[in-house]
């Protein structure tokens, strides 16, 4: 189990909050929205916080400008992927950002077993360190 | 007001001392081209020098002039490298009438052939150079700069910028959160170590070593380094989460400075830091070294209040933003508005305004004097530090945005349960802000009450509001806008 604050991972921008809600969700998509930024909804079961490419659930819904549609979305995602991490991700095309400007986890692994810190002792006393993610030993779709 | 100029070539250059307004530094005409670089000073003159007078001396002696006529000059295109002051007005409240003495903002152009590609230190060694000892004025100010596109465009600018930051940060739609390790002196390497590990672990970002944390008999910087990325990993592994400590890089040579940095990047280190004291070339290379190793730079801007707090003399920060901007640095110490160092909300905007956007246009409220497109520089994360608590959230969320680092030091450290208490209880109060104002919930008036509610689930939280809710520092800015908007403003 992690001991972190909350035992959880805290990637995203809410992970310090209790889950969100249908509710709460909504709310922050409509925020997107009234942004212009498109919503892609993105899930993993590997939570390696430099893996970057999580699974895409569709592309980024960028016509899709109806919040409860989005919403269903997520819940489909959900459904599918009920022990995975899934986010929701708000991408921003304007000129000089073309990055995320949202991301937050709406679904998790009922347990969350964390990272064990590899150590490499080098010359001198520099350490090498790697992250293992506890779960990643098993594969892809038998994780959590 | 017309041009005085001396026209004819042999009246010009006969050997003797002429005024600078007739040596062509004062050319009320001249319309400023899209390629000249632009300063604006604000001068006191001495008592007896006219404005335009002190405005062309400001002018010459910022370029090419010299105390007295040299016939050398006629072998040059004189009239091009001449600065140009083209405009002086009385600054509002001073002069007749007033209580305070005349002081007038005086527009100078330079060409920008009479400055090096790529090179602050050229730029500066004209601008900020011989011209602030120069007796005609009393005391000088360089308030702001137009940089023109095609000089932008020879600098590297921010190695990394706030889009990439957070890309490799995997960190969007909030302010990122830090703490300096306190107490900033004494601690050994493996104490210091705690402080960073128990922050990052709590819920921070980043911890920071302070500015004058470098190689000290209590702490050598390999013991720093080493202990303090064993927290980084460590706490990253316990959050699943990028997390980093700016390893403070300063040191006595540039040499010493390179083996500094090249140590943290063997370490897995995410970014280092340097102060603003080590130089504006040393900056410059270390802001070509962090782009060329995949490193976030951070600049604390040690030593700056020495000659940008007093209004009448010395440089306003805005400009210190703008060179900074373009020497390359990616986070920069630009004020927090509420917490315990000086800064004036409307001046805080115009600084954080000039690191963060595309362009910006000329507005006098907040001390910008010119538009000033940046030309894809990239773009510089402002950190507000110093006296900050997590109360103040709503507060900091409103005046400083969400591109910004929020360093809570002994807000975090000074936690009555301890720093990851301390720390949770920042990262709490910010996400809880950012979904309220994500809701459309009118934040700032509700922040106390968003707090509040947030402190019901989160007793670090709590806890934290309780100690710190009295603490403010409300004392008067010293450096404020000379401008405040109305209807009829006539700039």
């Amino acid at each position: 189990m992690m001991t972190n604050s909350g035992n959880r991972l805290t990637q995203g921008q809410f992970s310090f909050l209790p889950p969100l809600t249908d509710k709460q969700i909504s709310s922050q998509i409509k925020y997107a929205l009234k942004n212009g930024w498109a919503i892609g909804i993105e899930y993993t079961d590997d939570p390696h916080p430099r893996n970057t490419f999580w699974e895409m659930f569709g592309n980024p819904m960028f016509d899709l400008k109806d919040p409860a549609g989005i919403l269903m979305e997520i819940n489909s995602c959900r459904k599918t992927f009920p022990n995975h991490y899934i986010r929701v991700t708000a991408f921003n095309a304007t000129r000089g950002v073309e990055s995320p400007t949202m991301s937050y986890i709406v679904n998790r692994p009922k347990n969350e077993p964390g990272f064990h810190l590899v150590r490499e002792e080098k010359s001198g006393r520099s350490v090498g360190y790697a992250i293992h993610s506890y779960a990643t030993d098993k594969p892809e779709g038998d994780r959590y | 007001m017309a041009s005085q100029t001396i026209k004819e070539g042999k009246e010009r250059y006969k050997s003797g001392v002429i005024p600078y307004k007739k040596m062509g530094y004062w050319e009320p005409d001249y319309v400023p081209k899209d390629t000249d670089v632009i300063a604006l000073f604000r001068i006191t003159p001495q008592a007896g020098v006219d404005p335009e007078e002190a405005a062309a001396a400001v002018a010459g002696e910022s370029s090419t002039a010299t105390w007295t006529v040299v016939w050398t000059d006629r072998l040059t295109a004189c009239e091009l490298y001449r600065a140009k002051a083209y405009r002086a007005d009385l600054v509002p409240n001073t002069g007749p009438g007033t209580n305070n003495e005349a002081q007038y903002f005086a527009y100078i152009a330079y060409d920008m052939d009479l400055f090096e590609e790529g090179s602050i230190a050229n730029l500066t060694a004209s601008i900020i150079g011989n011209v602030f000892g120069f007796k005609a004025v009393k005391a000088l100010r360089l308030e702001d700069m137009r940089i023109p596109v095609a000089y932008l465009k020879t600098f590297q600018g921010p190695a990394t910028g706030i889009v990439v930051e957070r890309e490799r940060l995997d960190k969007f739609g909030r302010p990122l959160l830090g703490a300096t390790t306190k107490p900033k002196l004494g601690l050994s390497g493996r104490n210091y170590g705690r402080v960073v590990y128990e922050g990052l672990k709590g819920g921070l970002d980043f911890m920071k070593d302070d500015e004058n944390i470098n190689s000290q008999p209590f702490m050598h910087w390999r013991d720093r380094f080493l202990f303090c990325m064993e927290a980084v990993n460590k706490a990253a592994a316990a959050t699943g989460e990028v997390k980093g400590h700016y390893l403070n890089v300063t040191a006595g040579t540039m040499e010493e400075m390179y083996e500094r940095a090249e140590f943290a990047k063997s370490l897995g280190s995410v970014i280092v830091m340097i102060d603003l004291v080590i130089g504006y070339t040393a900056i410059q290379s270390m802001a070509k070294w962090a782009r060329k190793n995949d490193m976030i730079l951070h600049l604390h801007r040690a030593g700056n209040s020495t000659y940008s707090r007093q209004k009448n003399h010395g440089m306003n920060f805005r400009v210190i933003c703008k060179w900074m901007r373009m020497a390359g640095v990616d986070h920069i110490h630009a004020g927090t508005v509420v917490g315990k160092l000086e800064g004036d909300p409307l001046m805080i905007k115009g600084f954080y305004d000039t690191l963060r956007e595309t362009r910006t246009e000329r507005s006098l409220e907040h001390g910008l004097f010119f538009d000033q497109d940046w030309a894809s520089l990239n773009k510089v994360m402002p950190v507000a530090s110093g006296g900050i608590h997590a109360g103040q959230m709503h507060q900091l969320l409103d005046y400083l945005g969400e591109d910004v680092v929020l360093q809570f030091g002994g807000g975090t450290i000074g936690h009555p349960q301890g720093i990851q208490a301390g720390a949770t209880a920042n990262r709490v109060a910010l996400e809880a802000m950012i979904l309220a104002r994500n809701e459309g919930r009118d934040y700032v008036a509700e922040g106390p009450k968003i707090l509040a509610e947030a402190a019901k689930w989160c007793s670090p939280l709590k806890l934290a509001l309780d100690t710190w809710k009295d603490v403010t520092f409300n004392y008067e800015s010293t450096d404020t806008a000379d401008f405040v908007p109305s209807t009829t403003v006539n700039a």
